[in-house]
C-alpha cells in the first residue's frame, strides 16, 4: 500500500485566498448596484473595464514575464481593479484607465514581488498616481441622475465644505446634501464610494464571513466621530457635523474596504487600533487643515508605510511570559 | 454556565461520531509483538532478555536506563526470536525492537507489590508505577513515576485529568470514562495519596455529554470536581488546559509544576489504577480505529507492540486506491506512517486512516497577511513572522519571537487559507535550534 506522508494537520480549513477574494468581490456588489443607480451605464462601464483589465494584467505578468506556466488567477487583481474604479471619477477615460491599473498592478503590487509582498494599497497607488496625472478628469464630479454628464458639472460635498464653508453645504442649489442623501448615496463623488449604506451591508457580510479584520474601520471611524465631533462643538457654524465627515467623501470605501486590505494592514488587533486611530487622525488633519477637501487616500497610504513598525511594537504577549522578558 | 476554555484556537471537524457510540471491545491476542526500547520520552531501556528466551505477559524485557526512561515488558506469552532495528515513528529515532512470537494464552507475570493503595506509602506506589513502566497514554509519553515524584522544594496543589480529547476522530478516553469511570477514579484517588496533592479536577469538553454524567456519578462526595470544557481545538494541550481550569498560564519553558499542578492523561490514570490495585505492568491499552478509510470504526483494547495492520485487520479497510494517509493518533497531530507493517507503542491511543476526499487538496498562494494565525495560536505567536524568520535562519530572532513556545498544535497551519505549512517549518526549526544552542554551549 502506498501512503501519503505529507505533514500535520491532515485537516485543514476549506477558506482558501481566492474564496476570499471572491467574497470580497460578493461585498462589494451592493455598492456597484448603487452606483450603477446613480451613476448610470458609464460607471458600470468603468467598473468592469477596470477589472477586467487588473485580472488580465496580472495574468500577463505571472505567465508570461514571471513565467509561472501554473499560475492560477486567485481574483486579487479583480479586488483590485475594482477597488480602483470605484475611487475615480466618471470623467476619466479609457486610456487614462490603462495607465492608472497599469501603476496599480505593476508598480503597486508586482514590483514588489507580487500578492502578499507590496506595502501600500495597490488601487490606492493607482488612484493617487492618476489624481496627480490627470488632476482635471480626477475632481471633475456629475450631479447623480444626470445621465448626460458631459454637461453638468458640480462639486463633492467635501469640496464646497473646503470651499465655502457650512453654510453652503446646506444650501446647494444642485443636488440635496442632507444626512439621507449621503447615506444612500445620492451625492456626487467617486463611482463607489458614495453610498453608506451598500458598503455597509457589504461590510457587514464579510464580519460574517470572518473575513476581515473589523477593529480597523471600528477605530478609524470612531476617531473621525470623535475629532469632527470636537470641532463641531467648539464652533458649530465654521465645522460641519461628525457625521457629515463619517458619510461623505471616501471614507466609508476607505475604511471598510482600503484600510482593511490584509496585505497591506498590521497583524494584531492591538495593531488593527493603531492603525486606525492613525488613519483618523491623519484623514482629520487633511480635512480640516489641508489643501485638498478628502485625506481618506493620502492618510491609508502613509499608515500603510508605517505597517512593518506597528507589526513589531503591537506584538501579542507569549504565553506564559510577562511583558519585556520572561515570567 | 459559560464554558472553561483558552484564548485563540480552531474548530476543525470533530468526526466523533463515527466511533463514539461504539463499546470498548478487546481483541484477540497477536501472534507477534514488536517491542519497542524506546517507548517512551528519554533514554532507551536496556534490554535484559534473549533470543530463544520464554517470556510471561507482563515480564519485564527492558530496564528503565537512568532517570528519565522506562522499563517495558512482554505484552503476550511466548518466545523472544530477535532483537532487530526499527526506526519509531514517534521519536524519530532507530531503536532496538524486541520480537515476540506467542505461544499460547496469557500467563501473568503481575508486580509483586500490588494492592490496596490505602495501606501503601507514596514512595511505594510510585516504585509500583515505575516497575509497571507506565508512561503518558495521551500521546506525550512521559515517564509517569518522574511526574509523580513530586522534587523537594515544590508542591502540588492540584491534580487535572486531561479528558479534554480535543484530536477530532479520536473516541477513546471518552469510552474509557463511560465504561470505566469508578476505576478512572480510583487511579485518581491513588495518584492523589502518591503526591499529596488535595483537589483533583477532571478537564472534559463538552461535546461528551455522557463522560461528563457518568463521572460525575463517580466523583460524588470525593475532593474531585468535573469542569466542563468548551470544545475547541487545542483544548487538551496541557497547557490551555491548566490555564482554562486555573487561569494559570505555565510560564515559559516551565512545567505545570511550577504552578503547582500535575496533569494526568485519562488513559494513563486507568494504567495506574491497574498497575497499583492488580499488579498488571503497561501491556494493554485502549485505542479507537477510526477514519473513513475504516469499515467497522471502534474503541478496543490491544496489545501493545501489535503491528499496525494486524490491528487494522480487524475492523478492515476500504480499497486501496481511496486511502490516502495512516496516522498514528489524530488528523491535528498524527504522525503518518511510512508503512502499514510498523508496530505500535505505548503513545498510541488511536490510527487514524484518511481517505483522498478527506485530505487537504494542494494548492497554495502566497501569504496574504490575512492575520489567521496569529489569531488562533494558542500561544499568542506570530506564525507568519516565525516562519519568515526561521527560513532566514534567523534563529535568535526567532527564538526571541518565541520559536521554543510553539507547542506544535497546527491550529496556524489549518487556519491559514494560503495553504503555508507553518508548524511543519517550526518543528524542524525548534530542532536546528536546539542543536544550534547545544553546539554554542560546548
Ligand atoms: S505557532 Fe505553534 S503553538 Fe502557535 S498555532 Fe502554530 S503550531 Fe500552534
Ligand atoms: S494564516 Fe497564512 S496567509 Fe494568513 S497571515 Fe498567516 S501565514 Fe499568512
Amino acid at each position: 500500500m502506498k501512503l501519503n506522508i505529507a505533514a500535520a494537520p491532515h485537516l485543514r480549513t476549506k477558506d482558501n485566498v481566492r474564496s476570499i477574494m471572491l467574497d470580497v468581490l460578493i461585498a462589494l456588489i451592493p455598492s456597484f448596484l448603487v452606483s450603477a443607480w446613480v451613476f448610470g451605464f458609464r460607471a458600470v462601464w468603468i467598473m468592469l473595464y477596470t477589472m477586467i483589465l487588473a485580472e488580465g494584467m496580472e495574468i500577463f505578468i505571472m505567465k508570461v514575464l514571471r513565467k509561472q506556466k501554473n499560475f492560477k488567477p486567485d481574483f486579487s487583481a479583480s479586488v483590485t481593479g475594482l477597488l480602483l474604479a470605484m475611487n475615480l471619477s466618471l470623467a476619466v477615460n479609457w486610456w487614462q484607465i490603462f495607465i492608472g491599473v497599469l501603476v496599480a498592478i505593476g508598480l503597486g503590487k508586482h514590483v514588489y514581488g507580487g500578492l502578499g509582498k507590496n506595502i501600500f494599497n495597490p488601487a490606492l497607488v493607482g488612484r493617487v498616481f492618476m489624481l496627480i496625472s490627470f488632476p482635471i478628469a480626477m475632481t471633475t464630479w456629475y450631479r447623480p441622475f444626470y445621465f448626460k454628464y458631459d454637461t453638468i458639472t458640480t462639486a463633492t460635498p467635501l469640496a464646497i465644505l473646503k470651499e465655502h464653508g457650512v453654510e453652503a453645504l446646506y444650501n446647494n442649489p444642485d443636488y440635496a446634501i442632507n444626512l439621507k442623501s449621503l447615506f444612500i448615496g445620492t451625492v456626487p463623488g467617486s463611482i463607489g464610494e458614495v453610498s453608506a449604506i451598500a458598503l455597509i451591508i457589504g461590510f457587514i457580510y464579510l464580519v460574517i464571513r470572518k473575513r476581515i479584520k473589523i477593529w480597523i474601520p471600528i477605530t478609524y471611524i470612531s476617531t473621525v466621530f470623535v475629532i469632527s465631533g470636537i470641532f463641531y462643538m467648539i464652533d458649530p457654524s465654521k465645522y460641519a457635523s461628525p457625521l457629515f465627515h463619517i458619510l461623505s467623501g471616501g471614507l466609508m470605501l476607505g475604511a471598510l474596504f482600503m484600510a482593511t486590505d490584509m496585505v497591506t494592514s498590521p497583524m494584531t488587533v492591538k495593531g488593527h487600533i493603531i492603525f486606525g486611530v492613525g488613519l483618523g487622525f491623519i484623514t482629520m488633519i487633511i480635512r480640516l487643515f489641508g489643501g485638498y477637501p478628502e485625506g481618506v487616500s493620502f492618510s491609508i497610504l502613509i499608515m500603510n508605510s508605517l505597517v512593518p513598525l506597528i507589526d513589531i511594537y503591537a506584538k501579542p504577549r507569549i504565553f506564559g511570559t510577562v511583558r519585556g522578558g520572561k515570567k | 454556565m459559560a464554558l472553561l476554555t483558552f484564548k485563540g484556537g480552531v474548530h476543525p471537524p470533530e468526526k466523533k461520531e463515527l466511533a463514539e457510540h461504539k463499546q470498548i471491545k478487546i481483541l484477540p491476542l497477536p501472534e507477534k509483538v514488536y517491542i519497542y526500547t524506546t517507548n517512551h520520552l528519554g533514554a532507551p531501556a536496556k534490554i535484559i532478555v534473549e533470543p530463544g528466551q520464554k517470556v510471561k505477559t507482563g515480564q519485564k524485557i527492558g530496564e528503565a536506563n537512568g532517570f528519565i526512561s522506562a522499563n517495558i515488558h512482554s505484552t503476550i506469552t511466548g518466545e523472544v526470536i530477535e532483537i532487530v532495528k526499527m526506526t519509531n515513528a514517534a521519536t524519530g529515532t532507530r531503536n532496538d525492537v524486541v520480537v515476540i512470537q506467542r505461544t499460547g494464552d496469557d500467563e501473568w507475570d503481575l508486580i509483586p507489590e500490588h494492592g490496596d493503595y490505602t495501606k501503601k506509602s507514596p514512595e511505594e506506589i510510585v516504585n509500583i508505577v515505575k516497575e509497571a513502566g507506565i508512561v503518558g497514554l495521551g500521546g506525550a509519553m512521559f515517564p509517569s513515576h518522574v511526574k509523580m515524584s513530586i522534587p523537594k522544594g515544590k508542591k502540588a496543589e492540584y491534580l487535572i485529568i486531561n479528558a479534554a480529547e480535543c484530536e477530532p476522530y479520536i473516541t477513546i478516553d471518552n469510552r474509557m470514562m463511560i465504561e470505566k469511570s469508578s476505576e478512572i477514579v480510583k487511579g485518581i484517588k491513588i495518584i492523589m495519596h502518591a503526591t499529596g496533592v488535595k483537589k483533583a479536577y477532571i478537564g472534559i469538553e463538552s461535546n461528551k455529554p455522557e463522560a461528563i454524567e457518568k463521572m460525575k456519578e463517580a466523583v460524588s462526595g470525593e475532593p474531585i470536581e468535573i469542569k466542563v470544557l468548551k470544545t475547541k481545538y487545542p483544548q487538551g494541550a496541557e497547557k490551555q488546559l491548566i490555564y482554562a481550569i486555573t487561569k494559570k498560564e505555565v510560564p515559559s519553558g516551565g512545567l505545570p509544576l511550577d504552578v503547582g499542578v500535575i496533569v494526568f492523561n485519562v488513559s494513563t490514570t486507568y494504567a495506574i489504577y491497574e498497575a497499583v490495585e492488580h499488579g498488571k505492568p503497561l501491556v494493554e491499552r485502549g485505542i479507537t480505529l477510526t477514519g473513513e478509510g475504516v469499515k467497522n470504526p471502534g474503541n478496543f483494547i490491544y496489545r501493545i507492540g501489535t503491528k499496525v495492520k494486524d490491528l487494522l485487520d480487524h475492523v478492515g479497510l476500504v480499497e486501496e486506491e481511496k486511502i490516502d494517509r495512516i496516522l498514528y493518533g489524530g488528523p491535528m497531530m498524527g504522525i503518518p506512517l511510512p508503512d502499514i507493517e510498523l508496530p505500535t507503542f505505548k503513545g498510541n491511543n488511536a490510527l487514524t486512516v484518511l481517505t483522498k476526499d478527506i485530505v487537504p487538496k494542494k494548492e497554495s498562494f502566497p501569504c496574504i497577511r490575512c492575520s489567521k494565525c496569529v489569531q488562533v495560536c494558542p500561544i499568542n505567536l506570530m506564525p507568519y513572522l516565525l516562519k519568515l524568520q526561521v527560513e532566514k535562519r534567523e534563529y535568535d530572532k526567532a527564538m526571541e519571537y518565541g520559536l521554543m513556545d510553539c507547542i506544535e498544535c497546527g491550529s496556524c497551519s489549518y487556519a491559514c487559507p494560503a495553504g503555508i505549512e507553518l508548524v511543519k517549518t517550526f518543528k524542524t526549526g525548534k530542532k536546528v535550534a536546539r542543536a544550534l544552542k547545544g553546539r554554542a554551549k560546548k
